[in-house]
């Protein structure tokens, strides 16, 4: 492929959006569930396996170094299920017709997300 | 039209079709597992061993890895290929790339068959 091709839009020299951040936070918190669904399946696995296995993954939720894992978990997956549902509705044809319907959504989508985040929290707590 | 080998459907609308499809799917799960775990909070062994041992619950189960697996290769794949590029990484972009990506597609496939390896050995 040519690698001499002009870069139009160097993001690292433009002040951006708000909808950028809820973009780029959209794609973080993706690629960390990547990483954290092996983190669901184990739980799946534990409480899965037998009866003693199933009441050793409830005692773990004590520790908080596991509280931390699955804080992080449910708060990257929150988020991303949150900005994700604004592109589905988006989808359909609802606020994407101007662009201060993109950056009102954007807030929206921020402020329910740590909403649901502070409600992760307090559950875990 | 352009066309890459490690994308998953092989083509930009497929792939951005899939993603909407899978979305869907992982959303409705995550709706199910709140109202049950809402619903259910001195859940039992028993009680949840016998919801995931259902046929249906395994089906579900399923079609989510399997969503959760097609979601994650084009969204890593998107990523990869807008940040590891000879732009910003430089020369050796496409072979740390294609390093990535290989990796990636490897712990997608061990999560689905992990994910089976669980529900059908309950």
């Amino acid at each position: 492929m040519d690698n001499k091709r002009p870069v139009n839009l160097d993001i690292g020299t433009i002040k951006l959006p708000i909808t950028s951040y809820v973009s780029i936070l959209h794609r973080v918190s993706g690629v960390v569930m990547f990483f954290a669904v092996a983190v669901l399946l184990w739980m799946l696995e534990s409480s899965l396996a037998s009866e003693q296995s199933f009441n050793e993954l409830g005692a773990l939720f004590a520790n908080p170094v596991c509280q931390f894992v699955i804080w992080a978990t449910l708060a990257a997956l929150a988020y991303h299920l949150i900005a994700g549902i604004r592109h589905l509705i988006m989808d359909m044809g609802f606020g994407e017709d101007s662009f201060a319907a993109g950056r009102n959504s954007a807030w929206a989508a921020l402020i329910l997300a740590a909403l649901l985040i502070s409600l992760i929290t307090w559950w875990i707590l | 039209m352009v066309t890459s080998v490690t994308s998953f459907g092989r083509s930009g609308l497929s792939d951005w079709m899939i993603q909407r499809i899978s979305a869907w799917i992982m959303t409705a799960y995550v709706a199910f597992m709140v109202c049950y775990f809402v619903g259910n909070p001195e859940l039992t062994y028993a009680q949840w061993a016998e919801l995931n041992s259902s046929l249906a619950m395994r089906m579900f189960s399923l079609v989510t890895i399997l969503s959760i697996a097609a979601h994650a290769w084009i969204g890593m794949w998107c990523v990869l290929t807008d940040y590891v590029t000879l732009r910003l990484v430089g020369p050796k972009a496409t072979a740390i790339r294609i390093f990535f990506q290989l990796g990636m597609i490897a712990i997608t496939l061990l999560y689905v068959v992990w994910a089976i390896d669980i529900l059908w050995g309950i």
